[in-house]
């Protein structure tokens, strides 16, 4: 029986992220994703792993960047404006196939904005953010067990696919205190990067496997397009490299579209939500349940890749959607069109730094359908 | 009070940055853990450490909890005029509402089930004015009971570093009888 | 020892990227003699660089090799450095580069004291994107974005590492190869970081922007614009001619380097256990 521990999200993550034997964290102060630094700071000199405050948040992304070829599991964590800085990082781990984590507590934005309210306002940002196409992954979390789990497997998911990988906090969760039952060594799956058989012969870009510097090979890294070998290529084999590095992650789109089901299966109505949002969207089924409607949540863990089969099944069923988020409306663009016209999809926003309420949701869900522009709720 | 307690029950802790408020909802917590129950606390507050607004919410049940933070609270805290203002309106007529009356004039009403009593300046008279949270707590879980009041005991002493831990078992047991000398005289 | 250099070159990725005339393949040469002399071993290298004409030196060193963002080399190295100590890390930049878009990490990278050698590739203006002003350029200067000439004060880098607190300084040129060569040397085996400000030639921007196109011109305006120095020790006594750049080491002091202390934070983190 593993012992109970009452914990802040911030806390879950840094903690867990020692136990997914991250061994290096460069980053820079930030609220509200600070405590997970300090935390770290504290933690990782006693285990003999190490930590560095940097100068910003780019050079926290390139130092990450670098101590992964360097052979370390490495985390940063941020917020907004810090997630901003990082996007050329971003691109740059995308490109050379880098395993790493981002934790982006996300807080209410453009700009400054309200440092220590929430929002979910960093999505697209998440997976559009750098320029050019790439390969990223995408995943939330909506409580604090829930930020422990996805941070193990927000490593995981880096070093089987050599990817960067977005873990989107927000301001609530971060600070939020819940009990949790702490895991145990071994009661979460940790995954390391493939090895090499042969160091001899290892091209840094052939495939998933991962050989860091100083290991036998003598290699070449660049941002510049390239081909296997790191060294450029024709526009041809350029353009063949861009669609693996986006098909690795795009074609295990079914392993990676990690969520929950809550009274889906007989639903008429669903609502699909993610991150903290997904915890008033399952009061509000309960709600809605209560008034006698069918409604079912889907909450989605995995942002990107996309799951559109998840989508589909929900749409081939339900005439409506409900998607709260806490932005003006960004991945109900992404659901709407999966959905394809099969369901009326119906966005609740919330931008006013507060958790949208299961009775907003619920509301949101019941209003009449004499328009699909749905609905703003203001405080 | 009501012999059954409600679940989940709502709780909200209000006033100002610096008196410890985020605090007593971190103990609250950690005592409902040790009960057995589960516990999710919120808080908001402004960029000020001290002397901003603050707000510690806990929500206990012994299910699940989805929505994290509270919608109507089934006892209410006020420490502060500023939180008095913010919050006293924003309960039911079975809320239990404690005003700290060293803070909060008689001018301030709730439609809540309303009990005024100098926290703070039971505190002072304890030691200290920095112990007005734990005062409160028990006043609270002695109003309202939350949780064990061993359990609730064994938490503040937990949380609290070891030079101040007869200071504030004195504030708890302070606590407790100011919240019953208002019970007595209706039981 | 001449030939010492030419087991370090990826000879497939040959030829180079950069001009006739340029001095960046001079720098080059004396570093991996430098790394030949010192008997380094050639796996446990990582050259490190970022944007511009400089940073395209990796792809023709057989070593672990890195080519990152436009002034980030340091960070990265950085990060290279404390994952894996047993590397040694080079960070190979341009002046735009490391005193631009990166003066930040720069600066920081001087404070900080990792055990990294960094060299400047310093031409005075941007070459690959095609002759811009660069906070190097000296007033006056002609420049695709200063055609009338630079109205702005450059960086002195060396000033800049030294304020920074670099616990190794130099300034040479690509031209005085020996120096360039031992200042190298010194920088490699300085226990800390280490900086090299290497004033080069860009006949093909900088010399056709300000009447010095011809190779052989360059070479002599970098002559006549510096001026050697004999040792660090004398620091900053003599008073260079205006725009003449002095040259030598300016500071050659080791005090502890960050993962030496980080080592004692580990070590005192843990108590007595020792640290694998």
């Amino acid at each position: 029986m593993s012992k109970k521990r009452l914990i802040q999200g911030n806390e879950a993550c840094a903690h867990a992220a020692l136990y997914a034997g991250c061994n290096f964290y460069a980053g820079y102060p930030i609220t509200p994703s600070s405590e997970v630094m300090e935390i770290l700071s504290y933690e990782m000199p006693k285990l003999g792993r190490t930590f560095i405050q940097m100068e910003d948040e780019i050079a926290s992304i390139s130092a990450i960047i670098g101590a992964a070829w360097g052979g370390a599991k490495t985390l940063t964590a941020t917020s907004g404006p810090g997630f901003s800085l990082m996007q050329e990082g971003l691109g740059y781990a995308s490109i050379t196939e880098t395993p790493c984590v981002i934790v982006n507590c996300q807080r209410w934005g453009p700009s400054t904005g309200q440092p220590t309210k929430g929002a979910q306002g960093d999505v697209m940002q998440s997976i559009w953010g750098t320029h050019g196409d790439h390969a990223i992954i995408v995943v939330t979390a909506s409580t604090v067990r829930d930020a422990f789990d996805m941070t193990v497997k927000s490593f995981n998911f880096a070093q089987q696919y050599r990817v960067p990988v977005v873990l989107l906090m927000d301001e609530v969760l971060a600070h939020m205190r819940e009990n949790i039952d702490w895991p145990e060594p071994g009661d979460i799956e940790v995954i390391e990067a493939k090895r090499p058989a042969d160091v001899k012969t290892y091209k840094p870009f052939a495939n998933d496997e991962f050989l860091p510097f100083g290991h036998g090979a003598r290699y070449h890294i660049t941002g510049l397009a390239h081909g296997a070998e790191g060294f450029a290529v024709s526009d041809e084999a350029a353009a063949r490299e861009l669609k693996r590095m986006v098909g690795k992650v795009q074609d295990h789109v079914r392993d990676l579209a990690l969520h929950d089901r809550y009274l889906l299966d007989d639903a008429e109505l669903a609502i699909i939500s993610y991150g903290i949002t997904s915890r008033p969207a399952q009061s509000a089924v309960d709600l809605l349940r209560a008034q006698g409607i069918r409604a079912g949540l889907l909450s989605l863990k995995t942002l990107w890749p996309f799951p559109d089969f998840l989508i589909d099944e929900v749409a081939e069923r339900v005439d409506t959607i409900v998607v709260p988020e806490l932005n003006m409306g960004q991945l109900v663009r992404e659901i709407g069109r999966a959905a394809g016209g099969r369901s009326q999809v119906i966005p609740v926003s919330r931008i006013d730094g507060h958790l949208l309420t299961p009775a907003q949701i619920a509301d949101a869900a019941v209003a009449p359908f004499a328009t699909s522009a749905g609905k703003v709720v203001r405080s | 009070m009501s012999n059954t307690l409600k679940d989940p029950i709502q709780i909200r802790f209000s006033g100002a940055g610096g008196q410890g408020l985020i605090t007593a909802g971190v103990i609250l917590s950690e005592a409902a853990m040790m009960d057995g129950r589960n516990v999710v606390q919120t808080q908001t507050y402004g960029p000020e450490a001290r002397l901003g607004s603050s707000r510690a919410e806990v929500i206990i049940s012994k299910g699940t909890i989805a929505y994290p933070e509270v919608t109507l609270p089934d006892v209410l805290l006020c420490m502060s005029t500023e939180a008095a203002r913010k919050y006293g309106a924003k309960c039911t007529a079975d809320t239990v509402v404690i005003f700290d009356s060293t803070n909060i004039g008689p001018e301030f009403t709730s439609p809540g089930r309303v009990f005024r009593l100098p926290i703070t300046e039971t505190a002072t008279k304890v030691g200290s004015k920095v112990v007005a949270n734990t005062v409160a707590l028990c006043v609270l879980n002695t109003l309202v009971p939350v949780v064990p009041r061993e359990t609730l005991a064994a938490a503040i002493a937990a949380r609290v570093p070891a030079k101040f831990r007869e200071l504030n078992q004195r504030a708890g047991e302070a606590g407790e009888q100011l919240a019953a000398g208002l019970l007595t005289p209706s039981a | 020892m001449s030939d010492n250099y030419r087991r370090f070159l990826r000879t497939a990725q040959l030829p180079h990227v950069w001009c006739p005339g340029c001095g960046d393949g001079m720098i080059v040469k004396a570093l991996l003699e430098a790394i030949g002399e010192l008997n380094l071993d050639q796996n446990k290298i990582a050259v490190v660089s970022g944007i511009g004409c400089s940073g395209r030196t990796p792809f023709i060193l057989d070593f672990n090799t890195m080519h990152t963002t436009h002034g980030r080399a340091l960070a990265f190295a950085t990060g290279i450095k404390l994952a894996n100590p047993e590397l040694r890390v080079f960070a190979i930049m341009g002046d735009g580069d490391a005193s631009a878009i990166g003066g930040n990490h720069f600066i920081h990278a001087c404070r900080r004291n990792l055990d990294i050698t960094a060299l400047v590739f310093n031409n005075g203006i941007y070459g690959l994107t095609g002759g811009q002003l660069a906070p190097t350029t000296p007033v006056g200067k002609r420049s695709t974005t200063s055609t009338m000439g630079s109205i702005e004060q450059p960086f002195d880098l060396v000033r800049l590492a030294l304020g920074a607190g670099a616990g190794f300084v130099a300034r040479t040129t690509s031209f005085d190869h020996k120096r360039l060569t031992s200042s190298i040397k010194r920088a490699i085996l300085h226990k800390g970081f280490s900086f090299v400000d290497i004033l080069t030639s860009c006949p093909t921007y900088f010399g056709r922007m300000n009447d010095v196109a011809e190779p052989y011109d360059m070479v002599h305006y970098l002559r006549d614009t510096s001026s050697p120095l004999h040792d660090c020790t004398c620091g900053e006594t003599d008073q260079p001619k205006a725009e003449v750049m002095p040259t030598g080491i300016f500071r050659e002091e080791e005090r502890a380097d960050y993962e030496a202390l980080y080592k004692q934070k580990i070590a005192a983190a843990c108590g007595k256990r020792s640290v694998s």
